[in-house]
């Protein structure tokens, strides 16, 4: 069998196939979750694109800081954001960036 | 002073230290002060888990031990490596984490490494806003300027007027990225070799890598040295 039609007889489980992929543009959510998250505020509702996924799935660090983790893995993603798209005023070149890594939870496709 | 560091100031020039004999006065070496709510929260939490035998006094002696290990020297000898040999620079900016763990440097936790790629095109620079995420395993704990609140919250807001007053002046033209680590991830800057260094040995080259550099905020210098 070559590796194609493995990779077709292969049925992944719910959540193993990453959403996005990488160059899709996306936006974070916009929420205020009171106690433990890893998305800081000043990155709520921003545009970004995808540069890259984080290669192993992980538990999400927002259920793990309450001790849940079973079954809580998913993806990560290493997010661009334009400095220009966080900071109306910044002061710097339009191709500064940011990058951050986001948990799949706080992504929507625009 | 690095033989014996003593905990307080010696302000006399005369001062001997070889002849150091004690007979000044001497302030007791202690903690005066009470400790403060997270002290006692942590000293709380690490007795109830030891009394319930989550885990052992010698777990977390071991730990710190760990920790004492990593130093930026670890990180220097990663960079000058990715320096002269290309496939290990191919690999490790493929994959950090393993790439470092080619070396020898073993990771203790879950966490990741993206090692980000200094270029006359593009500068990297690091910050954790959330707290004080620092890729420990290969640098070491952060210096106290990366953990407080005017890096963190400058570090993303005017990381070139952050760099400037590092002594770093970044050319309009070069695209500044800045990583925030907040989750999993952990980052470690390559630095661009310095120019003159072609007949440096590797572990010359190391000695050139410092911290600072691989957080992002300097780069690495090279003087050569008149003959």
């Amino acid at each position: 069998m070559t590796a194609q039609s493995i990779a077709q007889a292969v049925v992944p489980a719910l959540g193993e196939v990453p959403d996005f992929q990488v160059g899709d543009r996306v936006r974070t959510a916009v929420r205020f979750p009171v106690g433990h998250y890893r998305l800081p505020s000043y990155l709520r509702g921003k545009a970004g694109t995808v540069e890259r996924i984080i290669p192993t799935m992980g538990v999400d660090n927002e259920e793990e800081g309450y001790g849940r983790n079973a079954g809580s893995k998913g993806h990560y993603y290493r997010i661009a954001i334009p400095m220009t798209e966080i900071w109306a005023e910044y002061k710097g070149q339009a191709t500064d960036g940011l990058r951050i890594e986001v948990f799949e939870t706080w992504l929507e496709r625009i | 002073m690095t033989l014996h560091d003593d905990n307080h100031d010696h302000d006399g020039l005369d001062h001997d230290h070889h002849d150091h004999d004690h007979s000044h006065p001497h302030e007791e070496i202690s903690i005066t002060e009470l400790p403060g709510y997270y002290d006692m929260l942590e000293t709380a939490v690490r007795e109830l888990l030891v009394e319930r035998k989550l885990f052992g006094a010698d777990e977390i002696r071991r730990q710190i031990e760990v920790l004492d290990s990593r130093t930026p020297a670890l990180g220097a000898k990663v960079v000058a490596r990715a320096w002269v040999d290309e496939e290990f620079r191919k690999r490790l900016l493929e994959d950090g984490r393993k790439g470092c763990e080619e070396l020898g440097i073993t990771f203790y936790d879950d966490t990741q490494l993206i090692v980000l790629e200094n270029t006359a095109e593009v500068h990297n620079l690091i910050v954790c806003t959330l707290c004080s995420c620092y890729p420990r395993p290969v640098l070491g704990l952060p210096p106290d300027w990366y953990k407080l609140k005017p890096y963190r919250a400058r570090a993303v807001y005017e990381p070139r007027a952050v760099l400037e007053e590092f002594g770093t002046h970044i050319p309009d033209d070069v695209e500044i990225v800045v990583s925030d680590s907040t989750a999993m991830v952990r980052y470690l800057v390559l630095p661009m070799r310095p120019a003159g260094t072609e007949g440096l040995s590797e572990e010359e080259l190391a000695a050139l890598v410092t911290r600072d550099a691989m957080i992002g905020v300097i780069p690495v210098e090279y003087q050569k040295r008149a003959a």
